[in-house]
């Protein structure tokens, strides 16, 4: 009984969103499904990684150090085994980008999960509470989106690193990034949605809500927190992709995920000091899988933002 | 205005006590200054005996104020690895850093003022179509990325620039390291230096265009038009000078950012600056130093915060200082 109505109810919300102006524009908009269908390809290939990769790269037993250094299977030298070519230890190239795109798409969602569950707890807090709560938490955002993310990340995960040592360190590299890129950007979300909760809260419907004596809590999360989706949701593009290449920076710099558990950032920093020996596959290859996963991603999030057209807050 | 300018004081300082105090924990915290000093040799006793000497078993408070009075004196610490005072070894990278910092700062301005003045006035056009999707690639691209791809083409396959270095350097006005007065100088600043501004010219692009059309929406310049003005000296001399009140508050704030990011383009192209320096000092686990940066770097991003906030306030006639002061 109850399944069937949860399979209409399904039905119908399906039906809705097809007859939606989200979806119509998405049908008609080219870039957009192109972008979309590249990433749904990356997400699906990061996902699936242990089971399409031709070879393990965490498996250091089935690597031959005879197999080092082999160029794309489209050039000259190139064999057919490894499609991409192999790097310095003879780690297939295609199954490490798959693998290093499931743990930086991984670190990415993740961050932003973070980012947005403390800057909408926060955001609203200050925008339906206001006063002191308010003014304590924007200047508080004020000061933290003074510094860079980049600078605070950089300077915390390499104090991290320096107090645990590189060993323990590299045990807990994921945790920490998220951490780190996570509680950084915390100021943009809290700042659109206090903006949204200000003009919302005006609004009848909340009234309405505060004379039939509902608590403060029940207003704020289920009266007031989804009206203000629509920017969160924009934002949330953006910092998916902006987080995505703060791990590569950080991975880069050698603050991030280590070389025997490699994100792309990982993959691009070891392949570095080969591109002078002319082995530019091994920096070049993932360096140009992380700009397209970048690039859709930011892509998506354009066209998001014209859909939706939010109003952003505008530093 | 002076309580404005009071307030903002104020309130740089406290950002500056807090950054203080996370750097003393830092340093209370991160290696072992005893270890450091006399090695593994010595007995327990005689390590107790110096920790009391030199302060150690202190309270927190105690300490850090014995830290801040030092630091107030402009005397961070020794540097371990190269046992010279740490503010020494960072302000003589400085001159390296701030030049890159500069020179990333005109190529910005010159690029972004003109692409974005021109993707606001011919919003449909294929020039700007191009412009858009410049920027949008180039917001994709890490930092990283860029350099390694101008190394790779400029360096290694054309072979026309060099790719690590500041090359000769002369000292100017007594104290400065200066790369940008010698042509071999100028020679290796130009593929950093893209490096650097490639980060910010898209976002500049983008902000000018949309606030110059913002701004071309507006009363005025519709009546400007109307009296037939030529309409050069509209976009150029009415529009452009509202446009740029915003890009100047982001503009400050990015300083602050491209600091951050030099520290990428510098490990990249081993340029001699205070970011290489501080990564360096990270790996040396070398505490004074990495305490010093940050001190360094703290107060750079709060002074030029100040500065624009400051700035910002006096060219802007509609914000009300007195307002904000309260």
């Amino acid at each position: 009984m109850t399944k069937t109505t949860s399979a209409s109810w399904l039905k119908s919300r399906w039906h809705l969103f097809k007859e939606s102006y989200l979806f119509y524009s998405f049908r008609t908009d080219l870039v957009a499904m192109t972008s979309m269908a590249i990433f749904v390809l990356f997400v699906g290939s990061a996902i699936l990684a242990p089971l399409i990769s031709p070879y393990d790269p965490y498996d250091l037993a089935s690597l031959d150090i005879m197999d080092s250094e082999i160029p794309p299977a489209w050039s000259e030298e190139g064999e057919d085994r490894f499609l991409l070519g192999t790097d310095a230890q003879g780690r297939d190239m295609l199954s490490s980008i798959f693998y290093g795109m499931r743990t930086s798409l991984l670190i990415g969602l993740c961050a932003v999960a973070l980012q947005a569950t403390l800057g909408i707890v926060f955001g609203l807090l200050a925008g339906y509470l206001g006063g002191r709560i308010d003014s304590f938490l924007m200047r508080s955002a004020d000061v933290q989106l003074s510094f860079s993310t980049m600078m605070v990340a950089i300077v915390l995960l390499a104090i991290f690193q320096a107090a645990f040592g590189t060993e323990r360190y590299n045990d807990m590299a994921i945790l920490m990034l998220v951490m780190v890129i996570g509680i950084a950007e915390w100021p943009q979300y809290a700042r659109t949605v206090r903006a949204s909760v200000l003009a919302e809260q005006e609004k009848e419907y909340v009234d309405a809500a505060r004379v039939l004596g509902y608590p403060t809590h029940r207003i704020m999360f289920r009266h007031i927190l989804p009206n203000t989706l629509s920017p969160v949701m924009v934002i949330s593009t953006v910092q998916v992709a902006n987080a995505i290449m703060s791990e590569a920076a950080l991975s880069f710099l050698g603050l991030g995920m280590p070389v025997t558990q490699p994100s792309l950032g990982s993959l691009i920093s070891s392949g570095f000091e080969y591109i002078w020996s002319g082995s530019w596959w091994i920096t070049v290859i993932p360096g140009v899988v992380l700009i397209i996963l970048v690039l859709v991603i930011n892509l998506l999030g354009d066209w998001l933002r014209d859909v939706l057209n939010p109003k952003l807050y505008k530093g | 205005m002076i309580a404005f300018l009071l307030k903002r004081i104020w309130q740089a300082l406290i950002v500056m006590f807090v950054i203080s105090i996370l750097s003393f924990a830092i340093q209370d915290n991160l290696g072992d200054p005893l270890r450091e000093m006399v090695g593994q040799s010595v007995s327990e006793a005689e390590r107790q005996a110096l920790r009391d000497e030199l302060g150690l078993n202190d309270p927190f408070v105690a300490q850090y104020l014995r830290f801040a009075k030092n630091a107030l004196q402009g005397d961070l610490g020794t540097s371990y690895f190269f046992k010279e005072p740490a503010l020494d070894v960072i302000l003589k990278k400085m001159p390296a850093t701030i030049e890159l910092v500069i020179f990333a700062s005109i190529i910005i301005i010159l690029f972004s003022v003109p692409l974005g003045v021109y993707s606001a006035i011919k919003p449909k056009s294929l020039g700007t179509k191009f412009i858009m999707g410049f920027s949008i690639v180039g917001i994709s691209v890490p930092v990283f990325l860029t350099a390694i791809g101008l190394i790779y083409l400029f360096s290694i396959e054309l072979g026309w620039m060099p790719s690590f270095g500041r090359g000769d350097t002369v000292v100017i006005l007594g104290f400065w390291d200066s790369g940008l007065v010698t042509l071999d100088g100028l020679h290796h600043i130009i593929l950093p230096g893209i490096t650097l501004a490639s980060i910010m010219l898209p976002l500049f692009i983008r902000l000018i265009r949309s606030e110059m059309m913002e701004v071309l929406q507006s009363e005025y310049v519709k009546f400007a038009r109307a009296r037939g003005l030529n309409l050069n000296r509209i976009y150029f001399l009415h529009a452009l000078k509202n446009t740029m009140l915003p890009v100047i508050t982001v503009g400050g704030v990015q300083i602050g950012t491209m600091v951050a990011y030099t520290i990428l383009t510098e490990t990249v192209f081993q340029w001699p600056g205070m970011g290489f320096l501080f990564l360096e000092a990270v790996n040396r686990v070398d505490t004074p130093l990495i305490v010093a940066y940050l001190i360094i770097v703290g107060a750079i991003f709060v002074v030029t915060n100040t500065v624009v906030d400051l700035i910002y306030g006096l060219v802007n006639p509609t914000v009300n200082l007195f307002k904000q002061a309260k």
